[in-house]
């Protein structure tokens, strides 16, 4: 293989690269998976997700392109995971059917279409966005290695964090929280108690769609600064996996996101450092990652007992 | 867990009393019908942006069937089929295999890199033999890890093998530029194989044999899905994994051999376009054949046999549809919507045929999840 | 029958409108009319039973009352003013709170999430006023229970309470009870009647479904008897009072099963359906099965079971009593194959088995008649012919290398069918489709055919009606004349004590006594089953 001189590793420059990069890859993911943890508290599985994310990133792109504003992007970005998650809603929460066979239609569907409106709208050039516009909180940004990173983002960054923690709080002491964590556990005792299953899972969905096209949103807008079909890469699937991990606490999403997005960013960290490996075996790094956590950490079941069932009232 | 696809052949008895005919007229409304509204969806869809619909489709017949174009499509369906069955297979288990992606592109980047040196070595035929085992093998053993995290961790195969797909993706083009690589070209890909070291043609045509093995494929498979006792335990393992344990199968050992043959499956079917067609593999070749397949193995209802003459309607369809792509300057991922389209179509003709309650209802694994028989109270 | 138009009559004239009425309630599924005019007037501080055999219409009556079902013909009157209930939460905003039979509580919940899932209010939960309304019913009924334990640990009988606790706390004043004495202990069925007595006292009108005479005799005010989805009769209060109980049960067997069941044979065995008892086999035979000190582990909630030693001898019945949840799966899993065992050995004809997967020991002899017959005894979308070779893919002759014989199959399929009097269109019939009753004869055909030595039977009358369960039950003993052993394990008390030789208790996962059979046994066994003392 190829020797890597350990000094030369943790150089300032390799563990800024490697961290600030890190939290800036993991945003989407943080967005992304979070929403899934919604979803999947309710007993929706959204397999479709990648598919939501994409339709994100080309509409948040558009919008921002367009429209002149990060926000109107990020906007855009919003209603068109939702748009997409509507899919998910009527299919699999209204009608019942399969979800997991929505989900790979929602996923290729997206795939297709956002490559076909790509190249209608664009052609073959690929629009640059400018720079997204950083906050920065006095003081905490001056904290080595990460404090640039953590503390100088996009407004919108900051907007996750807060929904990380309104999302653990929302899920344990408030009357949505409690029903949505019922119609992933037993929906029949959601039922029984006069709540709509139907409708919880419904909002749950149609929020997960508005999040994970926010973290497409971000990877487009904020992140890559252009939209390229298929630019997702399995982001969406990764949430996923970052999802089943985090067992129901949006606090281990924080750091689950922000884990991979490090794995993500292992390639240009490693050649800033001066290590030269070919970006194919980086690329492979992050999904390796993934299956290692698998092994490792997915044990026993945490997944809500109602996951990917479609509830139908009582009768024979 | 589920109901499982049987074909007329499997159960003769109707539970309700449909005639044959009825039962048989259904199943094909059932069938063709998402395909055609997803054709029609399509249409209204490239209307929209700002194209000829009937122009577009009169391309595809143009480029898929008219002169020898037929050939190609055969050829393209040959390819195309070994995927479906190995798809049927694991789906009959209720197993998702989707490293299909991952799975073809490593056997197609093995015998890619191999062919040009074993042929060196062994006769033309031996060669041939050699490499579609080498291609079956490194299918079987790219789905390995997601099979042994499945049988006995219960780990979710759907993100497992769509792990294994990308790394598969980048570990094929790590061996196609490097050990593998022609350092006489620019661009890297493999040694191109000789012509003659290729699939041989059906005499008379320009058709490679690849659609011969691919036909015999699809009838071993069908026999041994629907008349085997292997045939017998996927589909237990699908309909009701607890009771596959409690009637003594064991389900650790048919879920790998599920996906170890679907593996292997999908990797003759690299196998079959690489020798056929190609004859060597650039380092960023990624068709997405396997995508695409999905909704036919499902509107086939796990039928090896059925599943044939929609391999053959897409195949037209994508031979027809490069050429219409290029023609109209639509990018030719366009055929992903129409292919996702089918899925929510067929889908949703299930719950309306539910909802009616026409006949038996041939739904696959997957879909009868929202059909679990409840228990009574 | 003459005294129904009198208790109607009855219950419109009086000053005390009833708190409920069910008037001509009809309701009709594919094949079968599960209610038929169905009038039933429940009034506040009663306990109005509900009596009928399973699949009478009783479960079917109360989802129209609770809302989870529509009637296709009637009307319900509540408080004497017509109304819709089209959903639960009508029946709740109505003041009808259901007490289901299978637990409608998240186990993964607290108990005080449970009680707030489905209030109105605002965003954030109000644990303290929860609380502190969680102290006040409680109270009420005489019981405690702590808010913040987490439901699925609590005991059935506790889940049971806040169950009731829960129906009132939307402010019900009629609570329906689903046969909530199945899974109790005699003790926790004493509890049950002291808190209904509170509830009556609170003004609460209540439904109690049973298929128990005597549990209807003695806990009962009012007593309305179904059958075959109609009002085979009832009992007022005056009847209730005045008669003795013999009596009562012999008119409500009239009423049931016509005049030619009374006094053919005694009350109790009816009702129970139990075969006449046969000569007790002394434990001297072979012993066939073995086990030493056996520990597993359960699932979750479930207890597993530890160090267990028991042994079945050729041509014993040896009974397993105890409540639901003590252990029985495991034990019958560990027994079976499909649960490893964490210690100890289990021994068949003297071998120990413990390395031998399930298929293995089926072709030894061992076989297994699950309780949780469409979870995992049948296979639903397969032929009825399929499931009953389906312990035998692969194997000769129904498959010769690989290859299916269907004919063979069917062949076997028919004579199974004919001898265990299996009612299914064909053989070729979805198994799923086939009756509770049908499915049970099923997985006993497909056990019980090519020579089995040792079956393990879990729950094996549990839900079905009367004539298949006596058909059941004689088998067994059939089995058992044939010198084969079996192992039933069962939370039906009256059923082993009329079909065992011996009977072992399990309690919390460990065997605390084994018994043989006879006068005495009952209180016995009853005791240690709620572990109030040590054999």
């Amino acid at each position: 293989m190829i020797a890597l001189p350990v000094a030369s590793i943790f150089t300032q420059a390799f563990l800024t690269s490697l961290v600030a990069g890190g939290l800036l890859a993991g945003v989407p993911l943080m967005f992304t998976a979070l929403g899934e943890q919604i979803s999947e508290a309710s007993g929706v599985l959204n397999i479709g997700l990648e598919g939501m994310m994409l339709t994100g990133a080309y509409t948040g792109f558009v919008g921002a392109y367009y429209g002149g504003h990060d926000w109107l992007g990020y906007l855009a970005a919003i209603a068109g995971g939702m748009a997409v998650s509507v899919i998910m809603v009527v299919f699999c929460v209204r009608l019942l059917l399969d979800q997991i066979v929505v989900g790979i239609a929602i996923t290729l569907g997206a795939e297709g279409a956002t490559s076909v409106l790509q190249g209608a709208q664009f052609g073959q050039s690929y629009p640059r966005l400018p720079a997204a516009s950083d906050v920065s909180i006095p003081l905490l940004d001056r904290i080595p290695i990460f404090g640039a990173s953590l503390f100088q983002q996009p407004l919108v960054v900051y907007l996750g964090f807060a929904l990380i923690a309104f999302t653990a709080w929302m899920l344990r002491r408030t009357r949505p929280g409690l029903n949505l964590r019922a119609a992933g556990q037993k929906p029949q005792a959601l039922d029984a108690a006069g709540v709509s299953v139907v409708g919880t899972r419904s909002l749950a969905v149609l929020t997960t769609g508005a999040l994970a096209g926010l973290g497409g949103g971000y990877l487009s807008i904020a992140g890559a600064g252009i939209f390229v079909p298929f630019m997702t890469q399995g982001q969406g699937y990764i949430a996923i996996v970052i999802c089943m991990l985090a067992r129901g606490r949006p606090v281990w999403v924080l750091i689950g996101a922000f884990i991979f997005g490090m794995s993500l960013q292992l390639a240009t960290a490693l050649q800033i450092a001066g290590i030269d490996i070919s970006t194919d075996v980086i690329n492979m790094i992050p999904f390796v990652a993934v299956i290692l956590s698998l092994i490792l950490f997915a044990r026993g079941d945490y997944l809500p007992p109602a996951l990917a069932q479609p509830y139908v009232r009582g009768a024979r | 867990m589920s109901d499982v696809a049987t074909a007329i052949e499997d159960a003769p008895e109707s539970v309700r009393a449909t005639t044959p005919l009825t039962g048989f007229l259904d199943l094909v409304i059932r069938s063709v019908l998402p395909l055609l509204l997803a054709l029609v969806a399509g249409g209204i869809l490239i209307a929209a942006l700002g194209h000829n619909p009937f122009g577009f489709y009169l391309d595809i017949y143009r480029g898929g069937i008219e002169l020898s174009a037929w050939q190609d499509s055969l050829m393209r369906a040959s390819t195309l089929t070994p995927i479906a069955l190995g798809l049927i297979v694991v789906f009959r288990a209720n197993i998702w295999n989707l490293g299909y992606q991952g799975q073809f592109l490593l056997s197609a980047a093995m015998v890619a890199g191999l062919g040009p040196h074993l042929e060196r070595h062994l006769s033309a035929t031996l060669t041939l033999i050699v490499l579609f085992f080498v291609a079956g093998i490194t299918g079987a053993v790219w789905t390995l890890i997601p099979a042994i995290l499945k049988a006995w961790y219960q780990t979710n195969e759907i993100i497992t093998t769509l792990m294994m797909t990308f790394i598969g993706i980048s570990l094929a083009a790590i061996l196609v530029k490097g050990p593998f690589q022609d350092f006489s070209s620019n661009v890297p890909q493999t040694l191109p194989l000789n012509l003659d070291q290729l699939l041989p043609t059906i005499p008379g045509t320009r058709t490679h044999v690849g659609v011969v093995i691919a036909a015999v494929l699809v009838l071993v498979v069908h026999y041994a899905t629907t008349r085997t006792s292997f045939g017998l335990k996927l589909q237990v393992l699908g309909a009701n994994p607890r009771a596959a344990v409690h009637v003594g199968l064991d389900p650790k050992r048919v879920i790998l051999t599920a996906f170890m043959c679907s593996g292997a499956l999908v990797g003759v079917a690299a196998a079959i376009e690489i020798l056929g067609i190609l004859g060597y593999v650039r380092a960023d070749y990624n068709p997405a054949y396997g995508d695409a397949v999905i909704p036919f193995v499902f509107l086939a209802r796990l039928n090896a046999l059925a599943v044939v003459p929609f391999i053959l309607f897409y195949s037209v369809l994508s031979i027809g549809g490069d050429f219409a792509a290029q023609n109209s300057g639509l990018p030719v991922d366009f055929l992903l919507v129409i292919v996702g389209l089918t899925l929510l179509f067929m889908v949703f003709i299930e719950y309306l045929g539910r909802r009616r309650e026409i006949g038996r209802s041939y739904i696959t694994p997957g879909l009868r999840a929202g059909l679990r028989l409840r228990k009574p109270r | 029958m003459a005294s129904d138009r009198h208790e109607q009559a009855d219950s419109t004239a009086g000053a005390d409108a009833p708190a409920v009425e069910l008037i001509g309630i009809t309701k009709v599924f594919p094949g079968v009319v599960a209610n038929d005019d169905i009038h039933l007037a429940i009034r506040a501080g009663e306990v109005h039973c509900l009596l009928g055999e399973n699949g009478a219409g009783k479960s079917t009556l109360m989802s129209v009352l609770s809302g989870m079902t529509q009637p296709d013909a009637g009307s319900i009157r509540v408080g004497g003013s017509d109304v819709r209930i089209d959903s639960p939460r009508s029946a709740l905003a109505l003041g009808v709170g259901m007490v289901y039979q299978h637990s409608t509580l998240v186990p993964a919940l607290s108990v005080l999430e449970n009680l707030l899932l489905g209030e109105g209010g605002g965003l954030r939960l109000d644990t303290e006023r929860g609380e502190a309304r969680l102290a006040e019913i409680a109270a009420t009924l005489g019981v405690h229970v702590d808010p913040r334990a987490r439901t699925g640990d609590l005991s059935l009988g506790e889940q049971q309470q806040v169950e009731i606790i829960k129906a009132l706390w939307r402010g019900s004043n009629v609570l329906i009870l689903d046969e909530p004495t199945s899974m109790l202990t005699p003790e926790g069925v004493a509890e049950l009647q002291k808190v209904l007595v509170r509830l009556k006292e609170a003004g609460v009108a209540l439904v109690f479904i049973t298929h128990k005479l005597h549990e209807a005799t003695s806990i009962g005010d009012r007593v309305t008897i179904l059958k075959q989805g109609r009002v085979a009769g009832t009992l007022g209060e005056n009847d209730l009072r005045s008669r003795t109980a013999d009596d009562l049960q012999a008119e409500i067997v009239r009423i049931m099963f016509g005049e030619e069941a009374v006094g053919s044979a005694p009350v109790a065995e009816l009702e129970g359906a139990l075969p006449e008892r046969r000569q007790a086999v002394r434990a001297s035979g072979d012993v066939l099965l073995e086990l030493a000190g056996v520990s597993a582990s359960g699932d979750g909630i479930s207890a597993g079971i530890e160090d267990v030693s028991l042994a079945l001898h050729q041509g014993e019945i040896l009974g397993v009593a105890g409540v639901d949840g003590n252990g029985q799966r495991e034990l019958a899993e560990v027994v079976a194959g499909q649960r490893r065992a964490t210690a100890g050995d289990v021994l068949l004809f003297g071998t120990p088995i413990g390395k031998l997967d399930v298929r293995s020991r089926q072709k030894l002899g061992l076989r297994y008649v699950t309780d949780d017959r469409l979870g995992e005894g049948i296979v639903g979308s397969l032929a009825v012919g399929l499931n009953l070779v389906l312990k035998r893919v692969g194997q000769r002759p129904f498959w010769k290398y690989g290859r299916t014989q269907r004919g063979q199959i069917e062949r076997e399929a028919r004579e199974l069918v004919a001898e265990f009097d299996v009612r299914t269109p064909s053989v070729a019939t979805r198994a799923g489709t086939l009756s509770g009753g049908n499915i049970q004869k099923v997985l006993l055909a497909r056990e019980l055919s090519s020579e089995p030595k040792v079956v393990v039977f879990n729950k094996p009358t549990y839900g079905l009606d009367i004539r298949t369960t006596l058909a059941v039950r004689t088998r067994i003993q059939e089995l058992a004349a044939d010198g084969i052993a079996a192992l039933v394990i069962s939370t039906d008390l009256e059923e082993l004590l009329g079909l065992c030789d011996r009977i072992a208790v399990l309690y919390q996962g460990r065997l605390v006594g084994t018994f043989e059979n006879g006068p005495g046994a009952a209180e016995r066994i009853g005791e240690l089953m709620v572990g109030s003392r040590a054999a």
